[in-house]
């Protein structure tokens, strides 16, 4: 019988080298998915690379107008220091994950390379249309966050490759990340809505969770809104306009039946999560 | 496949891991292969917290970790609560309190509080009920309906800052 082996990485090139040494090995970052089908038995393997211990994937900074995410993250990690001011939907996002155990544990590359509908960090990235680094022993490439996310649990991750990092824009604007679930610790998304806004582009943006396979920006509902509010002055939209605005995101949303929720509950449900980030990112509109 | 052996750091002693199996999970390894059966195996997927340790501080699910991946780290159990075998200011607090029921979550639930009263003591505030809630809401307990529990909490930090409380004479 084959020994396992457990690689230690401690920068992002001995991750990388471990992989192409090791094909199929499994990439443990903070293990709060992976176990999880460990200990159930349905996920086997012969040689881990754990993550945990590369600095360069531990930390975030700052390059322009971008903010360059470490895939090794956590969740409470994202929520404290300055990045809450700087991207404030993902801090959001991140706080409504789990429990403080899971928070500790899970990070922001372990959320994205699993993929799920229902991963909470997923429509904020596609809101602010972050991309991917990904690299490999053969080199670096980079996605958009909708390159990256083709379907169920599934990616463009290639064999032997890893998330270095997620890069997103500051933007000047109000951002809300909401969330439908059955209580407020530990829930999976029923539905979820990031909504953040660019001043400077003019622009709205939205990403919605566990209503489609992957992440979707309801385009439409972006172009109505953008033209209903007065750009120099910030003001309001108005009731007509938030109205439309919820009933094109309601209208956007393909979700499916399952045991967290019916189609029907989800469409309308993110319709409401709509209305209501946006009322929150325009105080003083009429509901 | 078994693994080489390795070494865990647990209550501030190493242990030799010896014939261990990949994708044990720490909350196996100590329960089964170390002696350590204070931490709880309730759900083995991160919902319930009965098998909550500290590693380097920070609470995590032990059922969640792989135990050839803590290596290196400082494993905290609720046996390392009271080495020397009496009672920690949290458990004290809990007896005071009638916290405890059955009792299985109540191994989870004290890394919890020992954590949050931790992390508190830097600043030495005391935590108010959303903070506390929180700090335990990844710990289910299905017989105290939480009451207790959050009483007990305000007693522990109380103990940890040092004052003694009339009504506990
Ligand atoms: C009780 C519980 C509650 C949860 N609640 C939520 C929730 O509210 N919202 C939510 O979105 N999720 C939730 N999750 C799911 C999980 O916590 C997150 O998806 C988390 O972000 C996973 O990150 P991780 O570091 O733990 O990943 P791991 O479990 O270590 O890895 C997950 C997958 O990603 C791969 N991977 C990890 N890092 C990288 C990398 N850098 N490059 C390439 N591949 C990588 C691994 O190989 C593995 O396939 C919950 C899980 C549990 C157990
Ligand atoms: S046994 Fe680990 S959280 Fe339930
Ligand atoms: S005392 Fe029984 S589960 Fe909490």
């Amino acid at each position: 019988m084959e020994a396992m082996s457990v690689t230690f990485a401690r920068t992002v090139d001995d991750a990388c080298a471990a992989l192409a040494e090791h094909p199929g090995a499994l990439l443990l970052a903070g293990g709060t998915d992976l176990m999880v089908g460990v200990n159930r038995g349905q996920v086997r393997f012969a040689d881990v690379v754990v993550l945990d211990r590369v600095d360069e994937l531990r930390g975030w900074r700052r390059e322009g107008d971008e903010i360059v995410l470490g895939a090794g993250l956590t969740y409470a990690e994202m929520g404290r220091g300055e990045l809450p001011a700087l991207v404030p939907a993902l801090a959001q996002a991140s706080r409504t994950v789990g429990s403080p155990q899971i928070r500790n544990a899970g990070t922001l590359g372990g959320n994205v390379a699993t993929s799920s509908p229902a991963g909470d960090t997923l429509p904020v990235l596609a809101a602010l249309d972050a991309t991917i680094d990904l690299r490999s022993a053969q080199g670096a490439r980079r996605l958009a966050i909708g390159e990256f996310v083709t379907g169920v649990k599934q990616n463009a991750l290639e064999p032997g490759e890893l998330i270095e990092a997620v890069r997103v824009p500051v933007l000047d604007g109000p951002q809300e990340f909401l969330k439908v679930g059955t209580r407020n610790a530990m829930v999976i998304s029923v539905v979820s809505l990031a909504l953040v806004v660019d001043r400077s582009g003019r622009n709205v943006r939205v990403g919605l969770g566990s209503v489609s396979p992957v992440p979707l920006r309801p385009a439409d509902a972006e172009a109505h809104i953008a033209g209903c509010i007065d750009w120099d002055t910030g003001s309001a939209p108005d009731a007509a306009a938030v109205h439309r605005f919820a009933a094109l995101v309601a209208g956007a949303a393909r979700p499916i039946d399952d045991h967290r929720g019916t189609a029907a509950y989800r469409s309308h449900a993110v319709g409401v999560l709509a209305r209501r980030a946006l009322l929150r990112a325009f105080p003083g509109g009429a509901s | 496949m078994s693994a080489d052996p390795y070494v865990l750091r647990v209550n501030g002693n190493d242990h030799q891991v010896p014939d261990a199996h990949l994708g044990e999970s720490l909350l196996w390894v100590l329960r089964e292969r170390l002696g350590l059966p204070g931490s709880k195996n309730a759900c083995e997927e991160g919902e319930c917290g009965s098998c909550s340790v500290q590693i380097d501080g920070e609470l995590v699910c032990s059922c969640l970790v792989l135990a050839a991946a803590a290596v290196g780290r400082e494993v905290t159990t609720i046996e390392g609560l009271a080495p020397d075998g009496e009672l920690a200011d949290v458990q004290r607090a809990f007896v005071e309190a009638g916290a405890v029921q059955c009792g299985f979550c109540t191994p989870g639930l004290l890394m919890a509080v020992d954590t949050l009263l931790d992390e508190l003591s830097d600043d030495g505030s005391v935590p108010d009920d959303l903070t506390v809630r929180e700090a335990i809401s990844g710990n289910l307990c299905r017989c105290t309906g939480y009451g207790r529990i959050l009483e007990a909490v305000s007693i522990a930090a109380d103990i940890r800052r040092g004052e003694s409380r009339g009504d506990l004479a």
